[in-house]
């Protein structure tokens, strides 16, 4: 038996939505079996990773606290990866905004006004514009490669934000633990609801999920990201500005991953330490495949992504389960996902007629 | 099998094979000899691709079956098909534009390249053996299409080969350099090779072929002997209704210039480009020029200049000129905004965006036609504007909606032009409009290019076929090493006369070509 693949000739519009579902019916085996092998019962392993979590509004809206910074992640790097600009750099811009958000929330500690919030929101998004400014910069004028530069610019942040958090904004009255002041009330980001975490970030999320569905589906400015992104000779033709798309889309990916990490210091935690993000950035890129770059798709990836820590949280706590299950399941999921995405453009089909390959090798011969 | 008749080298019988929408091949049978040349012709969408593609293993047919040598085989992919000894060009090429000559065809030949040096001087022998001038260290991506296509014909040459398909190869030759390939094609039949020649060049296939195998709508609508046909005969089994095919148009004067170029030099920063040279060129409205040449002397330099993609900076701005006004420093859309209309050489990838709908590759340069509004784009009128051409220019297409990659090369070349026309220009430059076209689609093409001249716009043909120049363009002019000959009215030159041009010698008057064909001699 010997199963082959054969091009479709074109792309099979039910494998383009039946394979995130094969992709989480694979992951969602392999782990059982994973479960199975580390002596815990699959069934009930998969229900305190993946049900439990959400079994009342806190839980709900604890997801919702976790997919916010992921969905505005990827939904800016959606817009580079249309235009083939692989910016692998989020989980750095989403730092820097991190940084930038808190150095000006400490300038306003004693402001009442709302106006505080705006300007440490602008100051977080402006930061991580910059920060993926850089990898645009050196890509447009010494043509260095975006992944290669947004990746190290990854580690510059980290180490960035940990100089200051030991640093210049540490707090003077905090027991010299590596954690800024509280901020003011007035430059939080304010609080859906009664009880949870759950603050206004998430109408900022759904306004940037609007906004970017226009950019790609309607607008022109979109037309030409996904030009630049397929034919690189027919945008030149008609005369699309290959440097300043350049620009455009990593600086929306960078804004979009500095408002993440402005909204995470301003939003659930409300200070500045070391630990702003569990990797957020990097989930995204993830997420942004998961969902096929569409705002939609990337909406409910970013869901089920969100549920992944959670969960694995969760089972940290009721089954003590090591954290590292978070990454296995997101590491399965893409893995099993390109997988299946082959099937897209390509028949799997079964040979069992051994005979054949024999007489053609006599052909040969 | 014990079979007293001398095998077929290659035996098809009732070969079908379904696309989602149409039925490509019905029933095909077809049986090439050894040593056969046997031309395949038929209009594009005739199933000529679907059934290379299935000889040559890189699709399965649905039902049928294939005989090589006499035995049933499965044609798996086209590893295969060159194990048994079967190569292919292709129309579009496959090569690898990062790579090197020699590389590109090393890759071909797996292990048995042997070591690069040993390779290089291989190819130099084949190369040279059968007149195709290659350099083996050279990056394909510097090399133009004819060049492109003699590393396809030589990478199929290096392997031990029993059946060559050819698909349009002569379409980016000269004269002469056709000439040339047929005597390599005729020695490699005589030492027992078969040769499956596709062109849509009815004197080719009859200067070279032994016999020929006609499809229409997927069947095979005829066999016969090209020696003992007329062109009319054959392309009446290749569209069915053959009266309109051969227009000859009368030739226009045209207007005021809107075109200018004007001493118009251009340094090359690739080292294998061509650098244009003192170029001087008018194109008045309502004319057509046509601009000769083979393929690497400048043409793809002057296109992009010409198009706008290699801008020049703007102390040399008046070098090109629209109706007076310098243009040489602006970008293609600007110029577009002036009257500019542009299809390039290559369609896909170029002029067209493959996986892009066609409503999308309509807006793709026509978004100055009113198709966006406020940034957003109007989806409505770019439907609408894709499907007017698609019917206005006989496109064969399910809808707008299909990706331009599933059209046939002519089709595709209809659209672009199409589009390209109905932005109602002031000027359209086109690069070699009717390369891969089929006889049907090349007329109309021809025919939608003279109507657009009657219209009073300017346009300029830069192509390989000088036949289809003389026949359409009002003056013509030759470009070599990046130099262009001097423009004269093609109803007084001659074939003979433009080719020297082409070979460089503009000294010669083309008026009195007797004279200086003497001369020559």
């Amino acid at each position: 038996m010997l199963l082959s693949l054969e091009p479709r000739g074109q792309q099979s519009r039910a494998m383009l939505w039946l394979s995130p579902l094969l992709a989480a019916l694979l992951t969602l085996a392999s782990g059982s079996l994973l479960f199975a092998l580390l002596g815990h019962d699959p069934l009930d392993t998969l229900h305190t990773l993946l049900v439990a979590p959400l079994a009342d509004w806190y839980g709900v809206s604890e997801l919702l606290v976790k997919a916010l910074p992921i969905l505005l992640c990827a939904l800016g790097l959606a817009v580079a990866y249309q235009a083939r600009i692989w910016n692998i750099g989020a989980e750095g811009q989403l730092l820097l905004g991190a940084l930038a958000g808190s150095a000006m929330a400490l300038q306003l500690l004693d402001w009442d006004s709302r106006w505080a919030l705006l300007w440490v929101v602008a100051a977080g998004t402006a930061a991580g514009a910059a920060w993926a400014g850089l990898s645009a910069w050196l890509r447009t004028v010494f043509n260095a490669n975006e992944i290669l530069t947004s990746i190290m610019l990854n580690y510059i942040a980290l180490n960035l934000l940990l100089f200051f958090v030991h640093g210049p904004l540490k707090d003077p009255a905090g027991f010299n633990f590596p954690e800024s002041a509280m901020f003011g009330d007035a430059s939080r980001l304010p609080l859906l609801g009664d009880d949870g975490r759950l603050h206004a970030g998430l109408y900022l999320a759904l306004l940037t999920l609007a906004a970017v569905w226009v950019l790609l589906h309607r607008s022109f400015l979109g037309f030409q990201i996904k030009v630049l992104g397929l034919d690189r000779r027919a945008a030149g033709f008609v005369g699309f500005r290959e440097k300043r798309l350049v620009w455009f889309a990593l600086l929306l990916s960078g804004a979009l991953a500095g408002l993440a990490g402005v909204g995470e210091v301003a939003g659930p935690i409300g200070q500045l330490v070391p630990q702003v993000s569990p990797g957020y950035g990097y989930a995204a890129i993830t997420v942004a495949f998961l969902g096929r770059l569409n705002p939609l798709g990337i909406l409910a990836a970013s869901l089920l992504m969100a549920l992944l820590y959670l969960g694995g949280e969760h089972a940290q706590m009721a089954m003590n389960l090591p954290q590292a299950i978070t990454q296995l399941f997101q590491g399965l999921m893409l893995f099993f996902l390109l997988a299946c995405d082959v099937l897209i453009l390509y028949r799997p089909r079964l040979q069992l007629n051994w005979g054949r390959r024999s007489a053609l090798k006599q052909v040969v011969a | 099998m014990s079979s007293s008749t001398p095998a077929a080298r290659l035996q098809l019988s009732a070969i079908s094979k379904r696309y989602p929408g149409c039925l490509a091949n019905d029933r095909i049978d077809l049986s090439i000899a050894a040593g056969e040349i046997r031309a395949l012709l038929g209009e594009n969408g005739a199933g000529k691709s679907t059934l290379m593609k299935i000889i040559y293993g890189v699709t399965q047919p649905d039902s049928g079956e294939l005989r090589w040598q006499g035995r049933a085989v499965t044609m798996r992919d086209p590893a295969m098909a060159r194990g048994l000894g079967i190569g292919m060009v292709f129309q579009h090429f496959s090569l690898f534009e990062t790579l090197t000559v020699a590389q590109n065809i090393a890759l071909a030949l797996g292990a048995r390249a042997g070591s690069p040096k040993r390779l290089e001087a291989q190819i130099r022998e084949v190369a040279q053996r059968y007149g195709m001038a290659l350099e083996p260290g050279r990056l394909v991506h510097s090399l133009s299409i004819g060049e492109r296509q003699r590393v396809e014909i030589v990478r199929c040459l290096m392997q031990d080969i029993r059946l060559l398909i050819l698909d349009e190869p002569t379409s980016v030759l000269t004269p002469q350099e056709a000439d040339e390939l047929f005597v390599t094609l005729r020695r490699l039949a005589a030492e027992g090779c078969s040769i499956l020649f596709i062109s849509h060049k009815l004197g080719e296939v009859r200067a070279l072929c032994h016999s020929a195998t006609v499809l229409r709508g997927g069947r095979v609508s005829g066999h016969c002997l090209p020696a003992a046909c007329s062109d009319l005969e054959l392309a009446r089994l290749m569209v069915g209704d053959a009266e309109s095919l051969h227009g000859s148009y009368p030739k226009a004067s045209g207007g005021a210039e809107f075109l200018q170029v004007d001493r118009l030099s251009w340094a090359n920063a690739d080292p294998f480009g061509t650098a244009l040279r003192g170029i001087e060129l008018s194109v008045r409205s309502g004319e057509i020029v046509g601009i000769a040449g083979v393929a690497g002397n400048g043409q793809d330099e002057l296109l992009a200049l010409l198009s706008g993609e290699q801008p020049l900076p703007r102390k040399e701005a008046a070098s090109i000129r629209f109706a007076g006004r310098p243009v040489a420093h602006l970008r293609p859309d600007a110029r577009r905004k002036l009257g500019l209309a542009f299809v390039p050489a290559e369609r896909l990838g170029h002029g067209a965006v493959p996986d892009l709908s066609l409503s999308d590759n309509a807006l793709l340069s026509a978004f100055g036609q009113g198709l966006v509004s406020h940034g957003l784009i109007q989806r409505g009128k770019v439907r609408a504007f894709a499907e007017e051409i698609i019917r206005r220019f006989a496109v064969k297409a399910p809808d707008a909606e299909t990706p331009a990659r599933s059209l046939s090369g002519g089709n595709l070349q209809k659209f672009i032009l199409g589009r390209e026309i109905l932005q109602q220009p002031r000027l359209l430059v086109a690069a070699h409009p009717t390369w891969g076209v089929d006889v049907g689609a090349a007329a109309a093409i021809h025919r939608a290019l003279i109507a657009l001249r009657d219209a009073g716009a300017a346009i300029l043909v830069i192509s390989e076929d000088l036949d289809e120049l003389l026949q359409i363009s009002d003056r013509v002019a030759a470009l070599c090493g990046g130099r262009l000959s001097p423009l004269v009215a093609s109803a007084q030159t001659s074939p003979a006369a433009v080719g020297r041009w082409m070979a460089g010698q503009f000294a010669a008057t083309p008026m009195n070509t007797p004279a200086v064909a003497a001369a020559q001699s």
